[in-house]
């Protein structure tokens, strides 16, 4: 491997009580790269990501970012670092406007970080950047209630780009939207992998997957059962097992 | 030493005695707050009124107060039914169960404590009964038969509940509720009607609880407010939702209260509980943390 | 407007405010106007955590009554001015907020609650125990003979009580504009999307922890000079745990105006209470219950919430 892993992640293992969500994970992913994440339900997808952001504590393994380790570190930190992530089901700020929930990443993470500081116009600016980059420009007075489902999934999404990752998450961004508002996503998810953040999609539409991951990550019942280039991957015999077998 | 071996062992047989009566006391809790999630901060005030309302019947009428409390039994379980739906409508339909539902609960508590200050005044309500004279001696062992007798009523009710839960269709049911709310859904079952079933039963414990409580000890409306922290110790340490686990730390926490005030005072009670459920929250709090 | 500006104004109306008070027929006024005015700083503390963060604390009679011990403490070692009290009050309480919260505020709301709850029996039993503070027999205060600018002791420890006043509104305004206002609101939204967010949760918790605690010991600080016979029972009083709750919910949750409101509608009601019915507390208690319950299922926003609500409508 010649390109540097900007993540890597070590037999990284999850059990809750007797149950096992993760079960010696390990995969590297390389600056730029765009991975796609397949899996079953209940494989154990959200729970790695809940791993890889400190949302959860695992019990062994490791995960690394940008070369440094990150076990132990609250998630604010790791976020800090440069990994970004949106929910699966969107959680806004309910109480802050639309922009305001921009505001928090700019504030505490971009901000926080060593160097430029955005003073109170810059911050400003970019929020209704953000929102112009995802749609929301008309709604950033409005409050997160007020969105459909589509703009609260832009809204998850600017929220993650806010805080300028170098890796950004999307957990199960699509679920759910129409053929055209599944493009929308893809797209500004194309545009934001070519100003050179790495993207993890963690998805359950096909089409999406297959035609933005550069790479594909099968994890079925907590265990990575394939890892390479999607064509491969869809052909690869335990795949397609685990997909039409049960 | 052979005095201070009688009280060690004294004190012990009478913690044991009162942790019987904590795990009455607590099992409503453990349906309300361990399987259905709501926390009834207000649940000993519903065990005092429980408690005055006994201590009426058996003055006025001379009922035996757990008698009275059994009658009682389908009363508070309505009460309880009526708490719900008022709880349900309000707070969990809506969504922000959790600050405003605590506040609701805690007004509840207030308003009965105090409504029965006034109704009452705050002198100390005992009950008569045959039995509450009485103590059986076993050597160096004083068994009192007014802490014995709701001692093993609680056990039994209990084991009532605990076979109610596993055995019968609906506290299957209730059992399922608080696992999986979903899943209930999807077998077209109503989860609020089945939780107001379970809410009732743990206010209807209450019923109970209360009589048991008036046998034990005099009680004023504001001693209710002493078994908050008792009440929530005993479900942190046995685990939510568990019944063995809330009986073997009811029986834990009976006795090292009893140690406590039989070798540094009775004042030092309180602190007891509340002191072991904050040293539990702070370094053992499994699953509780992001539950 | 600016907080600067919030400040000013703050200020002149507190002086005003207290220069008015003068001109009331009798003493009785002060009396009163302190435990009222007291009310409104333990609410707009509470309302740090509570509203701000959405953290329940049901323990504040707790650092209100650790105030009024340290300085009951403290007078039986050295006569030490007022304002010293309060800020010595301030930090102990602080410190203990600090300790509590890093004790409990990993714990998912309800538990943190409970734990605040435990708390407060807990101090309250220490306390009572604690003989040099008298433990459960009470101690004696005596006010100085010399007061400070004024003519009557009570309208010193009111003009005491209306800067404490401004100083935590004050302080609830300019948190509620800062960053730091911003981080409380997203962990009282969603703790979880806030530290994603990069927001450092524990640590501003910590934070809202000890600022609501600290301003509560400094309420609790005068208490004994107030009442010059201090025990247990009345430190601890029933009272300040339902009303720091109750008013901030019923005055508004979302703002410094709420707990000033709802202060001074539920603490006149209860000293009218008092007097015209001079039958013992619980009276007063119970309608406080009563209107919390009422508040909670039908105004959650409070009365700032009702009157924003009515506004939007006739628009």
């Amino acid at each position: 491997m010649s390109a540097t892993a900007l993540l890597e992640v070590e037999d990284l293992s999850k059990q809750f009580g007797g149950f096992t969500a993760l079960d010696s994970v390990s995969f590297r992913v390389a600056e730029r790269e765009r991975l796609g994440l397949i899996g079953p339900n209940g494989s154990g997808k959200s729970t790695l990501v809940n791993c890889l952001c400190g949302a959860l504590r695992h019990q062994s393994g490791s995960v690394r970012f940008a070369g440094a380790r990150v076990d132990g570190l609250p998630a604010h930190q790791r976020t800090r670092l440069g990994m970004a992530r949106s929910f699966q089901l969107p959680k806004p700020f309910g109480s802050l406007s639309v922009a305001e929930n921009i505001r928090i990443p700019l504030l505490y993470t971009v901000n926080a970080r060593k160097g430029a500081h955005l003073d109170a116009a810059a911050l400003e600016r970019r929020c209704h950047e953000l929102l112009e980059l995802v749609g929301l420009a008309g709604k950033a007075m409005g409050r997160p209630r007020d969105l459909t489902q589509v703009e609260m999934r832009k809204l998850e999404l600017a929220r993650a780009m806010a805080a300028e990752p170098k890796l950004l998450i999307a957990d199960e961004a699509m679920a759910g939207l129409s053929h055209n508002e599944v493009d929308d996503i893809l797209a500004l998810l194309h545009r934001l992998n070519e100003g050179g953040v790495t993207i993890i999609l963690i998805e359950h539409i096909m089409r999406a997957v297959m035609s933005f991951s550069s790479r594909l990550v099968v994890l079925v019942a907590g265990r990575k059962i394939a890892d390479g280039l999607p064509a491969e991957v869809v052909r690869n015999p335990d795949v397609v097992r685990a997909y039409l077998g049960e | 030493m052979g005095v201070s071996v009688d009280l060690l062992l004294s004190a012990i047989v009478a913690g044991i005695l009162l942790g019987g009566f904590y795990a009455a006391v607590t099992v409503g809790v453990s349906i309300s707050f361990g399987m259905l999630d709501i926390v009834n901060i207000a649940h000993p005030a519903f065990i005092i009124l429980g408690s005055y309302i006994v201590y009426i019947l058996n003055q006025t009428y001379g009922v035996d107060p757990i008698l009275a409390a059994i009658v009682l039994l389908p009363v508070f379980y309505a009460l309880g039914a009526a708490v719900y739906q008022i709880y349900y409508l309000v707070f969990e339909r809506r969504g922000d169960e959790a600050l405003r539902g605590l506040a609701f609960f805690f007004g509840l508590l207030f308003i009965i404590e105090v409504a029965l200050i006034l109704a009452f005044g705050v002198d100390y309500r005992f009950v008569s009964a045959d039995y509450i004279g009485t103590t059986l001696h076993y050597g160096p062992i004083d068994l009192p038969l007014r802490m014995l007798i709701p001692f093993g009523m609680s056990i039994a009710m209990l084991a009532t509940l605990q076979l109610y839960l596993s055995r019968t269709f609906i506290g299957r049911a209730i059992m399922a509720v608080s696992q999986d709310r979903q899943a209930l859904q999807l077998m077209s079952a109503n989860p609020a009607r089945i939780k107001r079933i379970a809410f009732g039963i743990s206010i209807a414990t209450a019923a109970l609880a209360g009589a048991f409580l008036i046998i034990i000890q005099p009680v004023e409306p504001s001693v209710g407010r002493d078994y908050i922290g008792r009440i929530f110790a005993i479900c942190v340490l046995g685990g939510l939702g568990s019944f063995p686990g809330m009986l073997v730390a009811a029986i834990l926490l009976g006795i090292v209260e009893s140690i406590t005030a039989t070798f540094y005072g009775p004042s030092w009670a309180p602190a007891v509980a509340f002191g072991i459920l904050l040293l539990t929250l702070a370094f053992r709090p499994s699953g509780i943390m992001g539950r | 407007m600016r907080t600067r500006t919030f400040w000013l104004v703050a200020v002149l109306v507190g002086a005003a405010f207290f220069g008015l008070s003068l001109l009331a027929p009798n003493q009785y006024y002060f009396q009163a106007g302190y435990k009222v005015l007291q009310y409104v700083v333990l609410a707009t503390a509470w309302n740090i955590l509570g509203g701000y963060c959405g953290y329940v604390n049901f323990g504040s009679a707790a650092f209100f009554a650790l105030g009024a011990y340290s300085t009951v403490a403290l007078y039986k070692i050295l006569p030490v001015p007022l304002p010293v009290l309060i800020l010595i009050g301030g930090i102990v309480s602080g410190v203990v907020g600090l300790g509590m919260g890093y004790l409990t505020l990993r714990l998912r709301g309800a538990f943190f609650s409970i734990a605040t709850l435990a708390l407060a029996v807990v101090v309250q039993t220490l306390i009572t125990n604690w003989d040099y503070v008298g433990g459960s027999r009470g101690a004696y205060i005596i006010r100085p003979m010399r007061v400070p600018i004024l003519g009557h002791y009570i309208e010193y420890l009111y003009l005491i009580m209306v800067v404490l006043c401004v100083l935590a509104i004050g302080i609830a305004r300019t948190i509620e504009r800062s960053r730091l206002g911003y981080g409380f609101a997203a962990i009282r939204d969603d703790e979880q999307a806030a530290e994603a967010a990069g927001v450092p949760t524990l640590r501003l918790k910590l934070v809202a922890t000890t600022l609501s605690g600290a301003l509560m010991g400094m309420a609790g600080a005068p208490l004994p000079y107030y009442v010059t016979y201090l025990d247990p029972a009345s430190g601890f009083n029933l009272a300040y745990a339902v009303n720091s709750i109750a008013m901030p919910l019923i005055g508004g949750m979302s703002s410094w105006l709420g707990p000033l409101i709802g202060a001074l509608f539920l603490g006149s009601i209860q000293e009218y209470t008092t007097v015209a019915f001079s039958s013992s507390s619980g009276l007063n208690v119970l309608i406080v219950g009563v209107l919390l319950v009422s508040f909670v299922i039908v105004a959650p926003n409070g009365i700032v919430g009702l009157v924003e609500s009515l506004r939007w409508r006739r628009r």
